[in-house]
């Protein structure tokens, strides 16, 4: 083929470069520069002119954000929570999927009707707090793992790529007297991986994220908080107190504002995420184009 | 005898059933139980005597509701921002996904795609930080920027603004989903045939001749039923970022119905009235999801589905 370079196309290209430069740009600086504040001592940013790059380097931020038992608390539960729940949520999506692509079982046509109905069917958040309130699980950890295990969404994307192996690994596994415990673990899930990673991915992301039932659920014990909750709430003491007041922090005779100290919680929360996705990449796109087709 | 042959199924397939049945209990328990206490709403409900010692007072909660002018305000909020941001982040999708597909530079491309899905994994709380220290009156640097060009010269506090509330809403929220959207508009782009863009070239089409001619109606059927199926989940949008971004002052424009029905139950202890709230979002999502995906299927693009 043999391509003409116009004028008009080399325009065209170079404003098409550099739109998609400011992009990047766009996204990428207020992140930037909450890294710079992050970095930057905090009295200093209080003049402000901190954009990309801190102005008066220091780790105290971080020092005085380590050593503070709440947030370090916090934080640890936060690493727990996502490890608990990715490795939970990624075999109960496995075990449902898988039976329910194994087409001889009992239940299949029952299950996967309830399953479906939940994708639809939300009972609204009232109704689910009174629920779990009665259950007893407000004031409780498992609050964070039980009501999310089972995702109708997760569970449809890994059938529907169980659906598509071919289909004479199954029935080889059963002649050769495979149970099904050991046709899921030996044959199945050791081929599925690319579904794997895009759906433990998205699990870790959303246990990662979650406050909102940290707050709704378990705010009366400081215990349970976990690292976006303590976030949440510097953010909304902010925007009650406008100005930048210094204060001391309990633990420490170190001085750091509150924004400082957001901007250092910020870069901590955001930073395990992007050491992790942009490694599954390929995978998620091609999860997340084959759970739209199917839908 | 049938009884008999279900045993021995269930025994042959008892590990299939050790997977599945821990696992529907728990959604039976956290999907289906809540929907049990929406029986809530037509009592007299005290928490304290639970559904089962309540007084049934039939409809009484939902014309309560009807007559609510500020169930009326928070209806609105929820539609105008539900479709702000679907509008929005629709035509940014498909803009975005053209220009990348464009680009002959592979690294180059690769490279805004995954700065672009950046703040779609970061949580609501990171972006109304950032959104808040970005937006600051004391020192926050689109006050700066804005004060160095001369538009204004006082520094403006945006969050405290309540006009401005669906505005600054609908740029953060298509700020964040604007690339994670493209994906979809990708795998479309690439899909197509290269032969289309190659007659095109025979013929002495441009580049804006090809993407306008070529590349965006090969996009129109899936953005056609991807619009259509989101207008029905529209009512659900969520509530996470009108808490985060909102506050006392904005109220009466970034307060959804899940946050209104909260209020009402926590703060005033009007339960019934909270279940009111949210039976009506699910009843009416329901029927608007089943409408729209009829409606979708019937218009000739089913074949996507």
């Amino acid at each position: 083929m043999k391509r003409r370079l116009t004028l008009s196309d080399a325009l065209f290209s170079s404003c098409n470069y550099l739109v998609l430069l400011l992009l990047g740009a766009a996204t990428l600086y207020p992140f930037m520069n909450l890294l710079a504040l992050s970095f930057n001592d905090s009295l200093d940013s209080i003049k402000g002119g901190i954009y990309l790059l801190p102005r008066v380097w220091t780790l105290d931020n971080y020092a005085v954000m380590l050593s503070n038992d709440q947030l370090l608390g916090s934080t640890i539960r936060s690493v727990v929570r996502t490890v608990l729940g990715t490795s939970l949520g990624i075999m109960a999506t496995a075990f449902f999927a898988f039976a329910l692509s194994c087409k001889e079982f009992m239940f299949r046509k029952s299950f996967n009707t309830l399953l479906v109905v939940t994708l639809y069917v939300n009972g609204g958040l009232i109704p689910i707090y009174l629920v779990i309130k009665n259950l007893h699980l407000t004031n409780n950890y498992l609050v964070y793992l039980l009501p999310l295990l089972v995702n109708g969404f997760y569970i449809i994307i890994m059938r529907s790529y169980f659906d598509q192996l071919p289909a004479g690994i199954m029935e080889s596994a059963k002649i050769d007297g495979a149970s099904y415990f050991q046709t899921l673990f030996r044959i199945v899930l050791p081929i599925s991986l690319p579904v794997l990673a895009t759906i433990a991915l998205f699990i870790s992301v959303m246990h990662w994220n979650s406050w909102f039932d940290n707050y709704l659920y378990n705010s009366r014990d400081k215990n349970l908080s976990l690292l976006q909750y303590e976030l949440m709430k510097v953010l909304l003491d902010s925007s009650t107190q406008t100005s930048g007041q210094t204060r001391v922090d309990e633990n420490t005779t170190n001085l750091v504002t509150p924004q400082s100290l957001r901007a250092t919680m910020t870069i901590i929360v955001t930073v395990p995420i992007l050491l992790v996705y942009p490694f599954l990449q390929k995978y998620f796109i091609k999860g997340m184009t084959i759970g739209a087709m199917k839908e | 005898m049938v009884y008999k042959q279900w045993l021995a199924r269930a025994r042959e397939q008892h590990q299939l059933l050790i997977m599945t049945i821990p696992l529907v209990i728990l959604a039976v328990v956290f999907h289906y139980l809540p929907l049990w206490g929406w029986i809530m709403a037509f009592q007299d409900f005290k928490i304290a005597r639970g559904i089962s010692g309540s007084t049934f007072i039939g409809l009484e909660k939902f014309q309560m509701l009807f007559q609510d002018e500020k169930f009326y305000n928070v209806l609105r909020n929820t539609l105008v921002m539900g479709v702000l941001t679907l509008i929005s982040g629709f035509v940014g999708a498909i803009s975005l996904a053209i220009l990348l597909n464009e680009v002959r530079f592979s690294l180059f491309k690769r490279t805004i795609q995954t700065i672009t899905y950046i703040p779609h994994f970061v949580s609501w709380v990171v972006i109304a930080n950032i959104v808040s220290i970005l937006l600051s009156p004391d020192g926050g640097a689109l006050n700066i920027l804005l004060m160095k060009i001369g538009v204004i010269s006082e520094p403006i506090y945006f969050m405290a603004k309540d006009t401005w509330f669906w505005f600054i809403h609908t740029v953060v929220s298509f700020w964040k989903e604007l690339g994670w959207n493209t994906i979809i508009y990708l795998a479309v782009l690439t899909g197509i045939n290269p032969e289309l863009y190659e007659a095109a070239d025979v013929d002495g089409a441009g580049r804006f001749h090809k993407m306008w001619h070529i590349s965006v109606p090969s996009l129109m059927p899936t953005a056609f039923i991807l619009l259509t199926l989101s207008l029905g989940w529209i009512i659900q949008s969520g509530y996470e970022s009108q808490f985060l971004l909102g506050n006392s002052i904005t109220i009466d424009y970034s307060e959804v119905l899940d946050l209104y029905a909260m209020r009402y139950s926590f703060q005033i202890g009007d339960y019934a009235y909270g279940t009111a709230i949210s039976i009506f979002k699910s009843v009416v999502s329901i029927l608007m999801v089943f409408s729209v995906t009829y409606i979708a299927k019937k218009s000739g693009y089913g074949r996507i589905l």
